[in-house]
């Protein structure tokens, strides 16, 4: 495990912000933080970036209590996010780099390295003011990953980007994944979860509403619902031995009472000389999962 | 590097590099040498040109008046008042000047008259007064039968010089107040400036980390704390190098001016009323050297070793409380204003207890109190430092000083590490009461 949230509470005045909160994230995982505004999130990244410490309960990083170094062995990119406007860009990289305890040649090496992969050599004596807001998010990344941390924590990181540089970012992200950095991603938006994640946390109200890997997910989620795609009439006696659900976009949607009658569907239909061109079992979408949960844990 | 060090040096730099900066440093002094140069320009200019004035001395009381100061004196000759007037209108004179006949000796009020269609610069009229005042004195004297010699022995200067009675006390002298007054007025000035101006920097300063959303990422490196500190010390060491460059410039200001301008040091004086005797150059040069030689006097280690404590004490306190205030206020300055002035007002009180107390009175029982109280102390007791208060006061004040200090930074990061990561919250200071025991 990289790291290891347990029984975790933080209280603000009055209100619980985050609220005996437990799980663990895989190492070398892509690990999804989800939850609606005002969820928690932010209270809970804040707390494994040791901004802020927990009232109760352990959070450990790779198999340490967060301490004085944790800092370091994290790079976190908020989705609040900001840069010293009058600064040159390099200078600010470097003062970053530096304060995540880089030495002043590492940290060099280190920014040079991402200016040749990202094409910018030339932008070190460029004012941060000066740049695009697409071309700040890339120096934002940089200060983000430039100290080589053993946990990236993504809050919303491609809210603000175009599709180009959202590309450019996802892959780097892939890039740094495979390089053996563990990821937690918080976002709101689904379709990025399921194209990124491999496991997943949803907090709702300042709780653990869910948690696991997204495909076991998905499978508990999942009806038993299954498609069907033919250019033949279904035969008169189907309705009575299957229950259809009425869909709109024309396809035939069959709800099974278990999964193993996937094969006698499958087998009836051949038995009745129906040609069938698509047969596909219907998961969820995360969208859907996320919604269910969160309104079942708010009745 | 340590991180705090790390931050120091940006905020340093940032700042010291900047143009406004840059600009400020420089120009200030060559402000200062504008005014001194208009100043010195203003008191050499005389106003209007020369005038011709005919004197018709009815009395015979003020003989013959030398030319001075622009102004010419020419005898009537015998010619009437209304030739005098014709000749005026044609132009040969300015106007006449009709010194009436005076009713007896004992007279102390003399009107005299000035004829013309020309008004006459107020500076001159004065001028014509003194005068004609000084004549008239000299005519009484005459009539009277008086020795001039022994009328000069009735002019006395008293001064009091405080002596002290036992080993104890201090041997002052008339200068002692004078001396001590400028030195503390101008500490107390530099105190107050200070605070005022790069306590308000390190606010802004926060508030502009805030705005611009980079606090979170910073509180991901670095404790908040540690962000706060390194602000605060960042912009009181540009405070400092600021204030040692206008002194170094000043100075050099001060040596220049005089090699630009010839200036006349009686010049810079305000002129010489008619009772008064002139400045006499040696006793000019004694009271020079006496002011020096109170200026020596001073306790120059102790003044200025505590003025430094002093001075980074109410520093860290004001600009500390201004940190907090930055931290709690949102992206609207406006709307901060509130949290502001309760701030600022001690500043301000401290300086006016200064400027209306202790220049009357250095050792009085408000000031006594104002140079202990933490709030106060630092722009306080410097100014009466120049008075040597009794050394426990000055201890006390001393570490009633820096204890606040530290309580303040204290206090200061409790608030800031609430407030920096808290957006779009309206804040109260009861609010910001509660953030101290999060």
């Amino acid at each position: 495990m990289i790291l290891s949230i347990q029984n975790v509470t933080k209280r603000y005045d009055k209100h619980t912000a985050v609220d005996n909160v437990t799980f663990d994230v895989p190492k070398g995982s892509v690990f999804g933080l989800l939850g609606p505004n005002g969820a928690g999130k932010t209270s809970l990244i804040r707390m494994i970036t040791t901004i802020t410490g927990p009232d109760e309960g352990e959070i450990r990083l790779d198999g340490e209590k967060l301490n004085d170094r944790t800092p370091e062995q994290i790079g976190y990119m908020p989705e609040e996010r900001g840069l010293y406007k009058k600064m040159k860009v390099g200078e600010h990289l470097m003062y970053l780099a530096q304060l995540k305890g880089l030495s002043e040649k590492n940290a060099r090496k280190e920014i040079n390295t991402w200016f040749e992969k990202f094409e910018i050599t030339d932008w070190w004596n460029k004012k941060v003011e000066e740049l695009s807001k697409g071309m700040q998010q890339k120096i934002q990344f940089i200060t983000t990953v430039v100290h080589k941390p053993k946990l990236l924590i993504l809050d919303e990181p491609f809210s603000g980007l175009d599709p180009i540089n959202t590309t450019l970012i996802k892959d780097e992200i892939r890039a740094l994944n495979e390089a053996g950095i563990s990821i937690i991603f918080s976002t709101h938006r689904m379709e990025q979860v399921e194209e990124m994640c491999e496991h997943i946390v949803l907090i709702n109200r300042g709780k653990n509403v869910l948690f696991g890997e997204v495909n076991t997910i998905k499978n508990e989620f999942k009806q038993n619902l299954y498609r069907i795609e033919t250019p033949d009439a279904l035969p008169a006696d189907f309705g009575e031995k299957f229950q259809v659900i009425p869909a709109s976009n024309g396809y035939i949607t069959v709800q099974l009472e278990h999964e193993n009658q996937s094969g006698d569907l499958l087998r009836y239909l051949v038995q009745q000389n129906i040609h069938v061109t698509r047969f596909q079992e219907i998961l969820p979408t995360f969208n859907e999962i996320f919604i269910r949960r969160v309104e079942e844990t708010q009745n | 590097m340590s991180k705090l060090k790390l931050i120091i040096q940006r905020e340093y730099l940032t700042r010291v590099r900047k143009k406004s900066f840059i600009i400020g440093t420089l120009l200030a002094p060559v402000g200062l040498l504008v005014y001194f140069l208009v100043i010195v320009g203003l008191t050499k200019y005389e106003s209007g040109g020369e005038i011709n004035v005919v004197v018709q001395d009815e009395a015979g009381v003020v003989g013959i008046i030398p030319d001075e100061k622009g102004v010419r004196y020419i005898p009537s000759g015998g010619r009437t008042l209304e030739q005098l007037k014709e000749a005026v209108v044609e132009g040969q004179y300015d106007g006449v000047l009709r010194i009436p006949q005076l009713a007896s000796l004992k007279q102390n009020d003399l009107t005299i008259f000035y004829y013309s269609d020309k008004k006459m610069a107020p500076e001159k009229r004065e001028f014509i007064e003194r005068r004609v005042a000084k004549k008239v004195r000299e005519f009484k004297i005459d009539s009277l039968h008086l020795d001039r010699a022994s009328l000069e022995y009735l002019d006395t200067d008293v001064s009091i010089d405080p002596e002290k009675i036992t080993e104890k006390g201090e041997d002052e002298s008339k200068y002692t107040i004078g001396v001590g007054l400028v030195i503390g007025g101008i500490m107390a000035f530099i105190m107050f400036f200070m605070v005022m101006m790069y306590g308000q920097m390190v606010m802004r300063s926060v508030m502009e980390e805030k705005t611009n959303r980079i606090v979170e990422v910073m509180m991901s490196s670095v404790r908040p704390f540690q962000l706060m500190l390194g602000k605060i010390i960042g912009a009181g060491a540009v405070g400092l190098t600021q204030v040692v460059a206008w002194i170094v410039l000043s100075g050099a200001v001060m040596f220049v001016v005089p090699l630009l301008v010839d200036v006349d040091p009686q010049a810079m004086q305000p002129p010489v009323t008619a009772g008064q005797p002139q400045i006499d150059p040696e006793m000019a040069q004694g009271e020079a050297f006496r002011v020096f030689s109170e200026l020596g006097k001073q306790n120059w280690t102790l003044l200025v070793g505590s003025f430094v404590i002093f001075f980074l004490g109410g520093y860290f306190i004001y600009s500390s409380m201004f940190a907090a205030i930055g931290s709690a206020m949102g992206d609207d300055y406006g709307e901060g204003q509130a949290l502001v002035l309760p701030v600022t007002i001690p500043i301000i009180l401290a300086f006016y207890i200064v400027a209306f107390v202790g220049i009357r009175n250095p050792d009085s029982g408000l000031m006594v109190f104002a140079s202990m109280f933490p709030l106060f102390s630092p722009i306080v007791m410097p100014f009466r430092m120049a008075f040597s208060p009794p050394m426990w006061q000055i201890i006390l004040s001393l570490v009633l000083t820096i204890g606040a200090a530290f309580f303040f930074v204290w206090m200061a990061g409790r608030i800031y590490r609430v407030g920096i990561l808290l957006y779009g919250k309206k804040v109260s200071f009861k609010e910001i009461g509660k953030w101290l025991f999060y």
